[in-house]
């Protein structure tokens, strides 16, 4: 059990692990500071920031030694810090932050990739007015992500959950006076909420049956396997256990933030944020989230695995997030194929990536979810980074179709947005993504559901082929189509596109079959170096496959699209082979609209009952007795004028007329007072003879 | 007849005379003179009294008389400045001229 003094750390943790609340906090109270900076602090502000978040790297990384350096003792660390946070009766809520693989390579991940994205910015937002604004959202995003990362406790991870959710809308609706990126603000916190609504009666049934919200806490967090076992014996409605409708009931809190079929609506209309955001909270970090929290409870959604699933190795939730996902992958794949917006083809393959990682994490488990996740984080931030910096060359243009031949005026940009592209593709053997996008099919391939899910995302990996050569062609190669000339990006801007398109890289090679250093880590097992890792059956077959799909997708993409620059007021090519199929594509699958003639639709007809009700109903009840009130008041002035007033009127009337008739007695003459006041005396004079005689 | 009724209409007298004057002259002086005139039928009184009382020896209402006659004096060195005043103000000593003590 939990010591009763609050805040104290129990005994044991290291110190890196009892000092790793420091990561989150330090960002926040930057963030605080940067709050209270006048507009013209911006290099105060943007050093705070940058400081705030290197320090916190480099606790991070500290915190990522600690963990490596106990697992190459052969030791998965599991360190864990918590304290009780609010106690009633017998009850305790408590709070805590936990130091293991998973935390501490989320936290390389999101400080590093933020910190890039902080240094980006100063360029990026160089001319904006409000740019310590700016920065004091950042940092405040960078702590609560760090602080969704380091929590122990699923109601401190909702605490940052939310927060992250708040500056995400800051974020997006930062340029509030664009219509449009207000209206983007709301739509995004408010189909996060759907999710997290269901998320909220997920913790709160966990805690119920539980009695802890903490993950880990030396076999009685709500993780671990008493918990777990208590929750499978416990049954739910239509053949779910406890377990499998609370991890679903978390799943959709997943599919909010990470912006799953069909609560992906949001993300991308996110874009109308900068772009520093996009690449950060809509790209990198944010919207990982969802995948980092089903990464963390996924004990809980594989708990009865191997007695209660459908089949054997899966359980329902699992089921369900695997189909969720690959759906997703396709369905936003599709999408971007027909997309003109550079940010938009961006948002849509990341709806698509995230889908990727759902579908990972379904079929496959934490690591090959994780890994993909990490590695979409670097080649996504420097996708929408150099989406950023071509948006700023071409002077505010997103409309592919207006750009082109920026190979030649932005080489730097280019060449790394190239190796973004390739990592995104899957481009066999050098790059990051195709290890990661690899477990996942293999995964897929092995499943024992259904097959389904792997062909969905093998197509999906041709489409992510396709619309990303698509995309690539209509900006950096042909001609330029714009008004004006392009340049090249500022240093701030190109650096760190460098320093991320190494990583997109150089990351592939802690996840490849012969190395699944990775994975290994994850799990807490050795890993070795071995080429006999490809010799896996299927394995080398499934790596041609998929390199097939890819040569396929870009070739496809190179020959409709390469070096053709179209006008852009000429249909897409193929628009002119299939217009019908193009317009519901580019219309986005109507599903705003669905959600407009439904959801939309229920709320307004439901507004104007509620407001009929209260016009009509309570506004008349109310209206009735206020006219009740009136008509009283009407009574009471009649009888105040008419028989109060009158009588109180007539009173004063009688008093002043015997005022003045007294008045004459004090006409000023002393000798006529003298006079009464002698006749006065006489009076007296005549009543005491007259009383004394009698 | 007592001697001491004699006394009491000797200063009753004495008063209506001084009241007489004070109601109906019209100059301030005059009405002042009235004013000492009761006030020293008062002082007779108080004598009076003191002398045929149960209590000659004890000099009290000799006493209260002096004391009567010194306030009498102050009163008539006041009224006699006012008068002096008023008079140098309005040039009159009529008292029906000075009607502006009202409220």
């Amino acid at each position: 059990m939990q010591e009763t003094i609050s805040f104290t750390p129990q005994l044991g943790p290291s110190m890196i692990a009892q000092i790793l609340w420091l990561i989150p906090a330090v960002p926040m109270v930057a963030s605080g500071v940067i709050a209270l900076l006048k507009q013209p602090k911006r290099r105060t502000a943007a050093s705070l920031a940058i400081g705030s978040l290197g320090f916190s790297l480099l606790l991070a990384l500290a915190a990522f030694g600690h963990v490596l350096a106990g697992w190459s003792h052969g030791a998965g660390t599991r360190e864990t810090v918590n304290f009780t946070w609010i106690q009633f009766g017998s009850t305790n809520v408590d709070l805590g932050w936990v130091l293991d693989p998973l935390s501490a390579v989320m936290l390389v991940m999101v400080t590093f990739v933020g910190l890039l994205i902080f240094i980006y910015s100063t360029g990026y937002m160089a001319h904006d007015e409000n740019f310590t604004r700016f920065f004091c959202f950042l940092s405040l995003f960078a702590g609560a992500m760090l602080g969704v990362v380091i929590a122990n406790s699923l109601l401190l991870l909702f605490m940052g959950w939310e927060l992250v959710g708040l500056t995400s809308y800051l974020l997006i609706g930062f340029w509030y006076q664009k219509p449009a990126a207000a209206a983007a603000a709301k739509k995004a916190f408010m189909t996060t909420r759907v999710g997290d609504v269901f998320f909220l009666l997920g913790i709160v049934w966990l805690f119920a049956q539980t009695g802890t919200l903490l993950f880990y806490n030396n076999g009685a967090g709500s993780m671990e396997h008493t918990a777990l076992a208590g929750l499978l014996a416990q049954h739910a409605a239509w053949g779910l256990t406890a377990a499998g409708a609370i991890g679903l009931l978390i799943f959709a809190g997943a599919a909010g933030k990470s912006g799953q079929f069909p609560l992906h609506v949001w993300l991308p209309d996110a874009m109308e944020g900068p772009t520093p955001v996009s690449a950060l909270i809509h790209a990198a970090t944010m919207v990982a989230a969802g995948v980092y929290l089903i990464a963390r409870v996924y004990p809980l959604m594989s708990a009865g695995a191997l007695t209660h699933g459908l089949l054997s190795g899966t359980t329902a939730a699992l089921t369900v997030v695997t189909w969720v996902g690959a759906f997703t992958a396709v369905f936003a794949a599709l999408i971007a194929v027909a997309q003109n917006d550079i940010k938009r083809i961006l948002a849509y393959s990341t709806v698509s990536q995230l889908g990727y990682m759902m579908a990972g994490l379904g079929m496959g488990g934490v690591a090959v979810g994780m890994f993909h996740l990490i590695t979409h984080a670097f080649f996504k931030a420097l996708l929408f980074m150099g989406a950023g910096s071509v948006i700023h060359g071409c002077h505010e243009e997103q409309d592919v179709r207006r750009m082109g031949g920026l190979k030649a005026d932005m080489p730097l940009t280019f060449v790394t947005y190239a190796i973004g592209m390739l990592a995104l593709c899957g481009f066999p053997l050098l790059f990051s993504g195709f290890w990661s996008k690899d477990g996942i099919l293999e995964a897929g391939s092995m499943w024992s559901v259904s097959k389904g899910p792997f062909y969905m995302l093998v197509f999906g990996a041709l489409l992510t082929a396709f619309y990303m050569t698509r995309q690539v062609s209509y900006v950096f190669f042909g001609v330029n189509r714009g008004e004006q000339h392009a340049h090249e990006s500022p240093k701030s801007m190109t650096t760190p596109l460098a320093i991320l398109a190494f990583f997109a890289i150089a990351l592939g090679a802690i996840g490849t079959p012969a190395w699944p250093w990775f994975k290994a880590f994850l799990n807490g097992q050795a890993a070795g170096f071995d080429l006999h890792g490809f010799a896996e059956p299927g394995l080398l077959a499934l790596m041609a496959t998929s390199t097939v799909v890819v040569f396929a997708g870009l070739l496809i993409g190179w020959s409709l699209y390469g070096n053709k620059s179209p006008k852009p007021e000429t249909p897409d090519v193929l628009e002119a082979a299939a217009p019908l199929p193009w317009k519901w594509l580019r219309d986005r699958l109507y599903v705003d609209e669905f959600y407009g003639v439904t959801v939309i639709a229920f709320y307004g007809w439901w507004g104007r009952v509620a407001d009929w009700l209260d016009r009509r109903v309570w506004g008349g009840a109310v209206s009735g007795v206020a006219w009740a009130f009136r008509g009283w008041a009407h009574l009471n002035r009649f009888l105040d004028t008419n028989v109060v007033d009158g009588g109180f009127d007539k009173g004063c009337e009688e008093l002043s007329t015997g005022g003045g008739l007294l008045s004459r007695v004090e006409n000023g003459r002393v000798q006529s007072y003298l006079r009464l006041l002698a006749l006065g005396f006489v009076l007296l004079v005549a009543f005491l003879i007259w009383s004394s005689r009698a | 007849m007592n001697p001491l009724a004699g006394y009491l209409l000797v200063a009753a007298l004495l008063f209506a005379i001084g009241l007489a004057g004070a109601l109906t002259r019209r100059n301030a002086i005059l009405v002042l003179i009235g004013i000492e005139l009761m006030l020293n039928a008062a002082n007779l009184n108080l004598i009076a009294f003191w002398r045929y009382g149960p209590h000659p020896e004890a000099l009290t209402g000799m006493m209260f008389a002096i004391f009567s006659i010194a306030v009498a004096a102050a009163e008539a060195a006041v009224g006699l400045g006012l008068v002096i005043q008023i008079h140098r103000h309005a040039h009159t000593t009529d008292l029906d001229a000075m009607n502006r003590m009202k409220g």
